[in-house]
């Protein structure tokens, strides 16, 4: 019987090396094995067309769709621009203790901002916004240590204040919650 | 730990309820929802909300109607109506109707973060203000700060009594002491915690770099600035700015910090519009401002601005008793993120360190024990996992001499023998530091 695990799918390219670091960072923080899995799926359903973006709440759904029996999470990683109908944008979203998370790379590039591309930065960005949502699908809520990965941040300077860690109080719920499965 | 705080989102539209109140729940605050007023008002009168968010245009009662009659209900619930138009009129109707705010559909992430902050802020206020009267202040998500000496607890004690005030602090000590995390708890322990902490390090960036990510700048105010972009100052706003190596700005950034900070306003690099913002200011350095201002490299002005409080965290080798605290904090942190199980330390080792005067401070033990984690046999860290090379073993420290000799060798590698950089670090002059390499035949390591 194979392990649970959580997976990663990524839509649209992503670089082999790019998701390889992310897995592993993943596995660092969770303990759990990553498997890294690609998918077709077809984006053009959930653009919206007035607002030209990508509608979160349905991709959300999609990403639970598609999880597998052995998973214990799904993260869907994307690389486009995502909005829920009351928010002009979002990085990211996941079910609060559920089973799916999504994450876009779209608005964590510097290019994005008018500033010189740096790839490390993105790939830490992006990390961090993955186990950010991964902290939501195991129970975690946004926590108030400057410095942990569940802080909540609305800019992508946010982000780059935090670790890509859980801080120990959000560690040690993670434990209970673990031990009480 | 303060309650929960509960909202309730009216809303007609399904897909505006679910997104919000998944936004609040991730947030940790308690949600409830109604698709309309009628039934928003049942939910209010059988149990209390702290914040009620409410559409303003919903088919049957509309939002303003909704607003009077919870007002008249004598209920102290905060409101906050959201529209689908900018229409400025009844916003302002609903202001005077006593909501506290309003937003526009669809809504900025941040402006809705910061609504309900400053919201929740509010009702916490009032709620410690209850509790304040016989409460004794305890530091609270300070975990991360270990240390038990007497030094360490009088930074604690300075911490605890400035993390209420709003007052600017420098924060000295060497490298590696652990000024940055003294920031975070500062702010982690003022009522400004639930808005971003916002780090600078000044040191790394040149002068006009600096310039746009402190003050931000508009688009096309020099090549490559294709979008407006929030300066950190603006970032920081109802939160704090921690501006690290403040000794390191340019006389140029120190005239306009000090603008800055007096008046609390700044305009984007290519704007023409003043921007405020309410940030408090902490900053750190492990130079000496105050001989910079003597010898003119640091403006006196701005040093008395930014030197309300100052907090000085002592190096290490001060507070040895702290070191077999922090060894244990280590390898537990280490071993858990390296998924290994715990290992112990044996008693040579931890002497071993006791005796070393750690010119890198904390920050040196820490990559010290990380390192045995990784090279060690897994079970207990011993002195040879430890990089106390063969000349650091046999003439182990035991004069002045010896340790002078150590700390200076360490600086001069840390500033790759840049005698320059490594006298100023020192803060002895050139030939002093020349006769020192000389005395000890101090060379480079290859
Ligand atoms: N009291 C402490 N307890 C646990 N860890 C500490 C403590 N003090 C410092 N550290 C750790 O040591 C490292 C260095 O700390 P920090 O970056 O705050 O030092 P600093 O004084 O800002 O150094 P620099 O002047 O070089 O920037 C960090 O990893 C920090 O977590
Ligand atoms: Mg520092
Ligand atoms: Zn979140
Ligand atoms: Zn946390």
């Amino acid at each position: 019987m194979t392990q649970p695990n959580i997976t990663l799918i990524s839509f649209g390219y992503f670089g082999k090396h790019f998701l390889e670091k992310i897995a592993e960072a993943v596995k660092l923080e969770y303990k759990y094995s990553v498997i890294i899995k690609e998918s077709h799926l077809d984006l053009s359903e959930f653009f919206d067309p007035g607002r030209r973006q990508y509608n979160g709440n349905k991709l959300l759904h999609a990403v639970n769709t598609l999880s597998m029996p052995q998973t214990l999470k799904t993260v869907g990683m994307f690389s486009v621009d995502l909005f829920i109908p009351i928010l002009t944008y979002i990085f990211g979203q996941a079910e609060l203790n559920g089973h799916s998370g999504i994450a876009s790379l779209y608005r964590l590039s510097n290019e994005r901002y008018g500033i010189a591309p740096d790839d490390k930065l993105l790939l830490e960005r992006f990390t961090k916004e993955v186990i950010h949502e991964l902290g939501h699908t195991f129970g975690l809520i946004h926590c108030m240590t400057p410095d942990c990965v569940m802080r909540s941040g609305t800019y992508v300077e946010d982000i780059d204040q935090k670790d890509q860690h859980l801080c120990h109080n959000c560690r040690r719920q993670l434990d209970a919650a673990d031990k009480a499965w | 730990m303060a309650r929960k705080i509960s909202i309730l989102v009216v809303d007609d539209e399904e897909s505006v309820r679910d997104s919000l109140s998944n936004w609040f729940i991730e947030d940790g605050y308690q949600v409830d929802c109604a698709e309309n007023a009628k039934k928003a008002l049942q939910l209010i009168e059988s149990s209390h909300f702290d914040i009620i968010l409410a559409d303003i245009k919903m088919p049957g009662m509309d939002g303003l109607e909704m607003l009077r009659r919870i007002k008249s209900l004598r209920n102290d619930s905060i409101v906050i109506v959201m529209t689908a138009f900018a229409s400025v009129n009844t916003a302002v109707m609903a202001l005077k109707d006593g909501a506290f705010d309003y937003v526009t559909k669809p809504f900025d992430p941040d402006d809705l973060s910061h609504l309900i902050r400053n919201a929740s802020k509010q009702i916490l206020l009032a709620q410690e203000n209850e509790t304040l009267k016989n409460k004794v202040i305890s530091l609270d998500n300070v975990e991360d700060l270990i240390g038990n000496s007497q030094a360490m607890k009088e930074v604690l004690k300075q911490v605890e009594s400035v993390a209420q005030s709003n007052s600017s602090v420098i924060i000295t000590g060497e490298s590696g002491t652990g000024k940055e995390l003294i920031a975070r708890a500062i702010h982690a322990n003022s009522s400004r915690k639930y808005y971003p902490l916002v780090s600078v390090h000044c040191g790394a960036l040149t002068e006009s770099l600096l310039e746009s990510e402190l003050f931000g700048h508009e688009k096309g105010a020099f090549t490559g600035a294709m979008y407006n972009r929030k300066g950190r100052f603006e970032m920081a706003d109802s939160g704090t700015i921690f501006l690290d190596e403040i000794a390191t700005i340019s006389p140029k950034m120190q005239i306009e910090l000090l603008r800055v900070l007096e008046t609390k306003s700044f305009v984007r690099v290519g704007g023409n519009k003043e921007t405020s913002s309410d940030f408090r200011v902490i900053c750190a350095t492990n130079r000496d401002l105050k001989s910079m201002v003597e010898q003119g490299t640091f403006r006196e002005d701005l040093y008395y601005r930014l030197n309300v409080v100052n907090i000085n965290v002592p190096p290490l080798r001060e507070r040895v008793e702290d070191i077999p605290l922090l060894v244990d904090y280590f390898i537990k942190k280490y071993c858990t993120t390296m998924n290994k199980p715990l290992i112990t330390i044996d008693d040579a080792a931890m002497q071993r360190l006791g005796e070393y005067p750690f010119p890198g401070n904390i920050r040196e033990l820490e990559n010290m024990i990380e390192r045995a984690i990784v090279i060690g046999n897994g079970k207990k860290i011993t002195l040879k996992d430890l990089p106390f090379g063969k000349d650091m073993i046999d003439n182990s420290i035991e004069s002045l001499d010896d340790f002078e000799k150590t700390f200076i060798r360490q600086i001069l590698n840390k500033y790759s023998w840049n005698i320059t950089r490594t006298a100023k670090a020192l803060k002895v002059d050139r030939v002093t530091l020349y006769n020192k390499i000389k005395k000890y035949d101090l060379k480079p390591d290859e």
